[in-house]
């Protein structure tokens, strides 16, 4: 690629889309919107074929010193990388699926969507801190638009709720940066400042700042509420870029800034990403099992797949780190698949009531072919990406601590309850209404939003070695960052003290080393 | 002598213009108005050009009561800025009523000349005559529509708590002079390094307070809705600019300067004006239904986040304080010029906040701007509104005043929520009635210029804002 600035254009692509998208109508705002994020693609697709794995640990870098205190410091690692794909890949879907469920202020609607993918890729592909936190909080905006113009009924409360909810959680982060980088001498380069040691004491402060953050981002119970709304009002594409992207930040931040950064306050705190967690697993899986509302039910089932997240990349060890961020490019798929499914039903019958539908596969046979693939996918059948991901991270998180593990485990259980019961009351039996049983199958445009998503689902489950190659130089870094400080977990094989002296019918040991061979 | 006059050449140019133009107003009557206010912003760009303290080190004047540094020219070219779009946006408005007079940019450059005068000074007295002088010109604005009640009360309101404040002030300045002996800023601080008196105190306490009326801060700030409500539109934008960089700059110079050694005793005082007027600039907000109440608020909710930087003083606090108001006047004028468009089918101007439903349909150029202009106020990165934010944040930070700014971060978070309301209402609801269609090539112009300076573009002014921001506070130190 040479001294070609890729990062600088796969951003500019998209920007330079929703401009153009402003300027004209309806028809031709689709069809740019659709050029852009299918260059982005492309470009992003570049990327990973001529990312060298086990080179550098930072790859593609630019620097421009174009404001001062901060620069325009961009690059990518192997984790960035796969975030970065999994956000290109998902784009051109979303204004696919947009096509024609969006029928008012198009050229509008395309530009939102445009600036969103330039903002969430900055996210990971910024170097510098600052410039890190403008794209983290920048995407509010888009967001809030996409939300409150083109949401459902409740949609200002969601909107609101949206943007306050994460404005509070991200606030508290940019103090807790400046104090980062007032302590490292004005130094503002997340590589550099990774390699920091922050004092012992100032960094549980530091780490819950953070957490504030993320952990609304992500999100963990108790802060999760606003996700089910602003998944329900939001338009269909709006609550895949959600679920498939926007909660990746709150796992990305993990991985870059509190585990890497404090480690030893991770170490410390890890009580409370575990009890939250597992609360979640639990809590939130029981109440997707009551929900009526499909968008509702896969959203609660979001916060629950994320718990696994945040297990994993708290096990303080490889399979758990490198589990949870399968789960986070696993569940990006999974779930955005979900909200595409609940689209193309909302799209003929416009309601999202469980209770409306049934027997789907009677007429719908293709629809529900798909559906299943990203039913078990999120149940974590093995042979899809769900399995890997959930399956590594629960062995990583049984190695921290086994009473996590088993609760966790419980999840897998309660999330096959409810998404099968959600498959059951959608596609078998006979329909409930008269509409449902009327609705045509998928379209050309419908099949091509969903199959390639099913592909790499397939993919990921059958060989997922493609996906965590590039991620493993970065996760083993990582864990050379965070061994100092790693718990001891309660499931390590102990060495067992044997009888003493059984092995050698010693004297004094003699009847106990009788007894048992007996 | 000689030397002295050229440093303050920008105020003679201005008030022998001012005095000019008055004549000029006399002879010509109204007719003239227009093509005197735009004389009126040759004035203030020729007194800006020859403006001292900008390339040299600048210099005293007058035996130490005046002094022409960079802080000063920072805090002129902004405050001259600022007045000039003031009288620009005015032409328009009062224009289309046949009330315009050829009085009003003679009343802005006199106090323009004030507001020089209060950056400049470095004792007492030219501190206390030159913010009298910007505040007599301020109360005949404030009443400037002689016909609408509304104005003329708000001139009373201004005028009667005005001389309240400065009542306070001089007492302040009265208790400060007796008990050190001096009204020299450099004289204060040697008489309050060697220890503070109960009565040095009480002085400071006097002159903050009566400063903290003029900067709107609360608990002083129960005029600044009722006066911005009532005035007319383009005067409250002013109110809402200039001043306010002038009384922030005045404040900045005589916290630092005079009394630099009395540091631990006004922070306190910074400090809880600071946080009690982001709180209450943003959760009184939030109930308003009128659109000049509602930036009067907003106003001081930015004014206590300016006082963040402060409580950190120290150059890079003083610097911040500068950035955050520079910024500030250009959002809050975008604001202004925007609600300066608002007016119904029969060419009324309308002021609540309802009318502004559905902007985005029926005007969306001008929704865009208001957007930009929202989410700047409220710090929202990509927008440059974040940045000044940011400095002052750093500054606490770096003066280990970092409980302050996490605070203060926090109930930013308050503001945040009328912000996005408007922008709710432009872009969510459906459309009110529609606005005259207006042509107002200069108000479009100046509209569009201050959105591109708050949109992300206004990063790449960073480094030399940054620069000359460090260099005026440098100044002080």
């Amino acid at each position: 690629m040479g001294d070609f600035p890729i990062l600088s254009a796969i951003l500019a692509l998209p920007l330079l889309g929703a401009a153009a998208c402003l300027l004209t109508g309806a028809t031709l705002a689709r069809w740019i919107a659709l050029a852009a994020t299918l260059a982005t693609l492309t470009l992003s697709a570049g990327l990973w074929l001529t990312y060298q794995v086990g080179g550098p640990q930072w790859q593609f870098t630019e620097y421009l010193p174009l404001f001062g205190r901060f620069g325009w410091a961009l690059g990518i690692d192997g984790i960035a990388l796969m975030l970065i794909v999994l956000t290109a890949f998902l784009m051109p879907i979303c204004i696919a699926a947009s096509w024609q469920a969006i029928g008012r202020r198009v050229p509008e609607y395309m530009a939102c969507f445009l600036l969103m993918e330039t903002l969430m890729l900055g996210v990971f592909m910024a170097q510098d801190i600052f410039l890190f936190y403008v794209f983290f909080e920048a995407g509010l905006i888009p967001m809030y638009l996409i939300i409150g113009i083109w949401g459902g009924g409740n949609r200002i409360y969601a909107a609101y709720k949206f943007f306050l909810y994460t404005l509070l959680g991200s606030v508290l982060m940019l103090v807790a940066m400046l104090w980062m980088v007032n302590f490292a001498g004005g130094e503002t380069s997340i590589p550099v400042l990774m390699a920091t040691d922050f004092p012992v004491e100032a960094q549980p402060w530091l780490w819950l700042a953070f957490f504030a953050s993320f952990a609304v981002k992500m999100p963990m119970w108790p802060v999760h509420t606003w996700l089910p709304d602003a998944h329900v009002e939001a338009p269909t594409a709006g609550s895949v870029i959600l679920a498939g992207v926007l909660l990746k930040m709150g796992g990305y931040g993990f991985v870059r800034f509190s585990l890497p950064m404090f480690p030893e306050a991770s170490a410390q705190l890890i009580w409370i990403i575990f009890g939250l967690s597992m609360v979640a697993v639990v809590y939130t899986s029981l109440v997707a099992l009551v929900q009526q509302d499909m968008k509702k039910l896969i959203a609660y089932s979001s916060v629950a797949h994320m718990a696994f997240v945040t297990i994993g990349l708290f096990a303080f060890n490889r399979q758990g780190i490198e589990g949870g961020l399968i789960v986070m490019l696993s569940h990006g798929l999974v779930s955005g698949a979900l909200f595409l499914c609940v689209g193309v039903v909302y799209d003929r019958l416009h309601s999202r009531e469980i209770e409306k539908y049934g027997g789907l596969s009677n007429n719908m046979p293709v629809y529900a072919l798909l559906f299943m693939v990203f039913t078990m996918a999120s149940v974590g059948l093995p042979g899809t990406s769900g399995f890997v991901g959930e399956f590594l991270a629960l062995v990583g998180g049984y190695r921290a601590n086994s009473w996590v593990a088993a609760v966790a485990t419980t999840g897998i259980i309660l999330g096959a309850a409810y998404m099968l019961l959600l498959y059951w009351r959608v596609a078998f039996g006979t329909a409930r209404t008269a509409e449902a049983a009327a609705m045509p199958d998928l379209s050309k445009r419908e099949i091509a939003i969903l199959a390639p998503i099913a592909a790499a689902v397939l993919w990921m489950g059958i060989y997922p070695e493609s996906f965590m190659r590039p991620m493993r130089g970065d996760v083993a870094w990582l864990l050379t960052r965070i061994e100092r400080a790693a718990p001891t977990g309660d499931a390590a094989v102990t060495p067992g003290r044997p009888p003493a002296g059984a092995p050698h019918h010693g004297e004094a040991a003699a009847p106990a080393g009788e007894g048992a061979h007996h | 002598m000689l030397s002295d006059l050229l440093l303050i050449l920008p105020e003679e140019i201005l008030s022998v213009g001012a005095l000019a133009l008055m004549m000029a107003a006399a002879w010509t009557g109204d007719r003239a108005a227009p093509a005197l206010t735009w004389l009126a912003v040759l004035i203030l760009a020729v007194a800006a050009a020859f403006l001292p303290g900008v390339r040299d080190p600048g210099g005293t004047a007058f035996g130490g009561l005046f002094i022409a540094d960079s802080f000063a020219a920072f805090a002129k070219i902004v405050i001259f800025a600022g007045a000039a779009v003031a009288m620009l946006a005015a032409m328009s408005w009062f224009g289309r009523d046949r009330d315009y007079r050829a009085e009003y940019p003679v009343l802005i450059l006199f106090s323009a000349i004030g507001m020089a005068m209060m950056v400049s000074a470095s004792d007492l007295l030219t501190l206390y005559v030159g913010l009298e002088l910007q505040s007599l010109a301020a109360y005949v604005l404030a009443s400037f529509q002689r016909s609408d009640a509304r104005s003329a009360e708000a001139g009373l309101k201004y005028f009667v708590l005005g001389a309240l404040a400065s009542g306070i002030l001089l007492y302040g300045i009265s208790l400060l002079y007796g008990f050190t002996g001096t009204t020299l800023f450099g004289g204060i601080a040697a008489a309050l390094g060697d220890g503070i008196s109960t009565g040095e105190l009480f002085g400071i306490v006097f002159v903050f307070a009566g400063l903290a009326f003029k900067i709107s801060a609360v608990p002083f700030h129960m005029w600044t809705p009722d006066v911005y409500e009532g005035a007319p539109t383009p005067v409250t934008a002013f109110f809402a600019s200039a001043p306010k960089v002038a009384a922030m700059a005045l404040l900045v110079r005589v916290a630092v300067e005079a009394m630099g050694p009395a540091l631990n005793e006004w922070r306190q005082i910074v400090i809880f004006a600071a946080l009690a007027s982001t709180i209450l600039g943003g959760v009184a907000a939030i109930g308003q239904t009128n659109i000049k109440r509602l930036l009067a608020y907003s106003s001081i909710n930015n004014v206590g986040f300016a006082l963040v930087g402060l409580a950190a003083a120290g150059p890079a606090g003083v610097a911040s304080v500068l950035f955050y108001m520079t910024v500030y006047v250009a959002m809050t004028l975008g604001a202004f010029l925007v609600v300066l468009r608002m007016r119904d089918a029969d060419g009324q101007p309308v002021e609540a906040i309802a009318s502004l439903a559905g902007l985005s349909r029926i005007r969306p150029g001008l929704a865009l701007a208001m957007a930009i202009f929202m989410f700047s106020l409220a710090g929202i990165p990509p927008l440059f509104g974040f940045w000044p934010k940011f400095l002052v944040f750093n500054a606490a930070v770096a003066a280990d005043l970092t409980w302050l700014a996490a605070v203060a971060i926090a109930t930013s978070v308050i503001g945040a929520f009328y912000y996005i309301m408007i922008v709710k209402l432009m872009y969510f609801d459906e459309p009110a009635p529609a606005f005259a269609e207006t042509r107002e090539p200069v108000g479009a112009g100046l509209i569009l210029v201050s959105a591109l300076f708050v949109s992300p573009l206004g990063y790449l002014l960073i480094p030399a804002l940054d620069r000359a921001t460090l260099a005026a506070a440098a100044a002080l130190f």
